[in-house]
């Protein structure tokens, strides 16, 4: 079990160092000069040009040599220093995303484990059952089919626009402050809904249309016949079905996260809420490259701390995992 | 040929996994299907009784119809500020126009173009980089499978849209092929890991020793006796990775990254949510796209699950 964890954990500490290398090969290795590329996009003011080229010359530290360059880098990520962002100048990235992150996760969280668990309950429910099955299925493709971004859109559209029953934009109420109080809470919870929903739902449908073919599957398999011909009654042996099944699902939520992250990303924009989406985009527009570098080095980090997570939870659920793996 | 090879067990131990995002519809496919002479009307024959690849092939066929012809049928173009603005749908302009005066209809045929090229493109890059990465690695085997598996999961867990806004934050896309590009290269992991486990399972079958033993090349080994009983896996995996990459083609533009002279579905969503549309109630702005992109990927999507349906029997309804 060790074993197999700390193989895992070597893959994900290779990967964040393919991918700080990326991050720091990128700006240096596009064609073009990277300063006058910035500079010329950013419609700076005439005679300012001179002293942002001196500043981002010096901010990427291009005047030592590339391996040294390397390195500094590496440094600076281990101070947390991630640069500082041009548009918030002079507050540090990692300051911005530290703020930003609160709300994505409390966006993200819910969103994959409830429909991590609603969706495999629904598709268990649905595997075999005609009537069930060709209501839900027929659904669950229209809406892993569904971009987020626009679900958000129509939702807002729908539930904000002409109806007006939630709010069109924000986490929570302008009249109010971030605190740990009840009407910030209400708040909170009143403006979370529709984004939340547009994620959920999307992530629903995928999960609800694996867990109905596995099961599927499974009641194919030798064991469920053998149970049902023992006379097991066929809840039992749906029971048993959906705990076998519910193992490439998990697997399966790992491969996932990298596409709900994005979801999130864009319905964040959608609803301008105050995540790191919604700061994505500004930094896009902005032209703010060492907030663009420091969202991407803690997207992956977050994403490779999650696989972690699942890995461990893995372990855990499946005891064949943890005897196959001290076996070999 | 052996038909009724028992359907191979995917991620048992979470090291052999098939399927990306919807990991199920590619997680039980028979590996052994029979290469015969009949199979092309066999196939029909099975394929045009299943309603659901009828649906989703009618689908997509309809919108890749919408998107050939669309374009001639009007006189407007895409981009132009030409129209009165904010119109509803009307006989002049079928689609009404945005907020700009631009032509909405013209765009959606247009953006659905760019989806197509966008998810052709992008989703055969990724199938041929997934297929060879994938047939190498489980063929081969030893430290090649070792160098590439690590490469793959290295990939895999990297979030393709974090990597895609980086590189285009800083190489500014100029068409919609280079997006194509940049989305194949990114999004051909799961194809590899799912191709490698197949692969894996087939090449200690007898026949493929006996072609061994008969002295075929690795080449000919691959092309005439593993991938023709791999067609229906690849054909499926071509399809979900078209539809992904409509998908992240999508997300992309809709943040801004994509081609900015040119039209797509997601450029649309982005203008008409930055024009607010939302607030003024301009439903034909974004509603059309969205559309198009759910007919597009969820026609591909159902047509899917029918062609599962129409290879492996077992999945059948009964």
């Amino acid at each position: 079990m060790l074993r197999y964890l700390s193989r895992k954990a070597a893959i994900y500490l290779l990967t964040f160092f393919v991918a700080v290398t990326i991050d720091w090969a990128i700006p240096r290795f596009m064609p073009g000069d990277p300063i006058e590329g910035l500079l010329s996009r950013m419609h700076a003011q005439p005679g300012s040009e001179q002293a942002l080229s001196g500043y981002y010359s010096q901010a990427f530290g291009f005047d030592v040599p590339l391996w040294q360059q390397y390195l500094n880098f590496w440094a600076a990520l281990f101070r947390g220093d991630l640069g500082v962002s041009i548009t918030n100048f002079p507050t540090p990235v990692s300051e911005l995303i530290m703020s930003a992150l609160p709300y994505t996760l409390a966006l993200l969280l819910p969103a994959i484990l409830l429909s991590f668990w609603a969706g495999n309950k629904v598709g268990a429910l649905a595997a075999r059952r005609k009537v069930l099955d060709n209501t839900v299925l027929p659904a669950s493709y229209v809406l892993t089919a569904t971009p987020q971004m626009w679900l958000g859109i129509v939702l807002a559209w729908l539930f904000a626009s002409t109806w007006a029953i939630f709010p069109v934009s924000g986490a929570y109420g302008l009249d109010i402050q971030p605190a740990w109080s009840l009407e910030f809470a209400l708040s909170f919870l009143y403006h979370w809904i529709l984004p939340f929903s547009a994620l959920f739902l999307v992530a629903f449908g995928g999960w609800a249309i694996g867990m109905r073919n596995m099961i599927i599957y499974e009641l194919e398999s030798d064991y469920s016949n053998y149970l049902a011909a023992l006379g097991a009654p066929s809840k039992l042996v749906r029971k048993y079905a959906y705990r076998n099944a519910l193992l490439p699902q998990i697997t399966g939520l790992a491969l996932a996260l990298g596409a709900v992250v994005a979801g999130a990303i864009v319905v964040e924009i959608v609803f301008s809420y105050p995540g790191l989406g919604t700061l994505t985009l500004s930094a896009i527009q902005n032209r703010d490259y060492f907030l663009i570098q420091g969202i991407f080095l803690f997207l992956i980090t977050g994403v490779l701390i999650a696989n972690f997570v699942i890995d461990i939870a893995y372990v855990v659920i499946d005891p064949r995992t943890r005897i196959g793996m001290q076996g070999s | 040929m052996s038909v009724t090879e028992p359907p191979q067990r995917v991620a048992v131990s979470g090291e052999a996994v098939a399927g990306p995002a919807h990991p199920a519809t590619a997680a039980v496919v028979e590996p052994g299907a029979p290469v015969a002479p009949q199979i092309h009307s066999e196939f029909l024959h099975f394929a045009l009784r299943n309603w659901k690849f009828v649906v989703g092939a009618s689908v997509v066929l309809g919108c890749l119809v919408v998107a050939l012809v669309g374009p001639l049928l009007t006189d407007h173009t895409p981009l132009e500020f030409t129209g009165p603005t904010d119109q509803p749908p009307s006989s002049e302009y079928w689609f009404g126009t945005t907020s700009y005066g631009q032509d909405v209809y013209s765009q959606f045929v247009h953006g659905l173009r760019a989806a197509f090229l966008v998810g052709g493109l992008g989703g055969g890059i990724a199938w041929v980089l997934g297929a060879s990465v994938g047939f190498t690695a489980g063929y081969r085997g030893g430290w090649i499978d070792d160098i590439l598996n690590m490469l793959t999961n290295v990939v895999l867990v990297i979030p393709t849209l974090a990597i895609l806004i980086i590189v285009a934050a800083y190489l500014e896309i100029q068409s919609y092929s280079a997006e194509a590009v940049i989305i194949g290269l990114t999004s051909w992991p799961w194809a590899a890991r799912a191709v490698r486990s197949q692969t894996f399972s087939l090449k200690t079958r007898e026949f493929v020793d006996l072609a061994r033993l008969s002295g075929r090349s690795t080449r000919q080994i691959l092309t005439t006796e593993l991938a023709p009983n791999m067609s229906s896996y690849l054909l499926m995996m071509f399809i979900l990775l078209f539809g992904g990459a409509i998908l992240i083609g999508a997300s992309l533009d809709f943040l801004g990254l994509g081609p900015s002279e040119s039209i797509s579905l997601g450029l649309m969503m982005n203008n008409s949510f930055l024009a607010s549309a939302l607030l003024l109630g301009s439903w034909w702005w974004f509603l059309p796209p969205g559309l198009g992109i759910v007919a597009l990927v969820g026609g591909l999507y159902v047509m899917n699950v029918g062609l599962d349906e129409v290879f492996n029997p077992k999945l059948r309804e009964t």
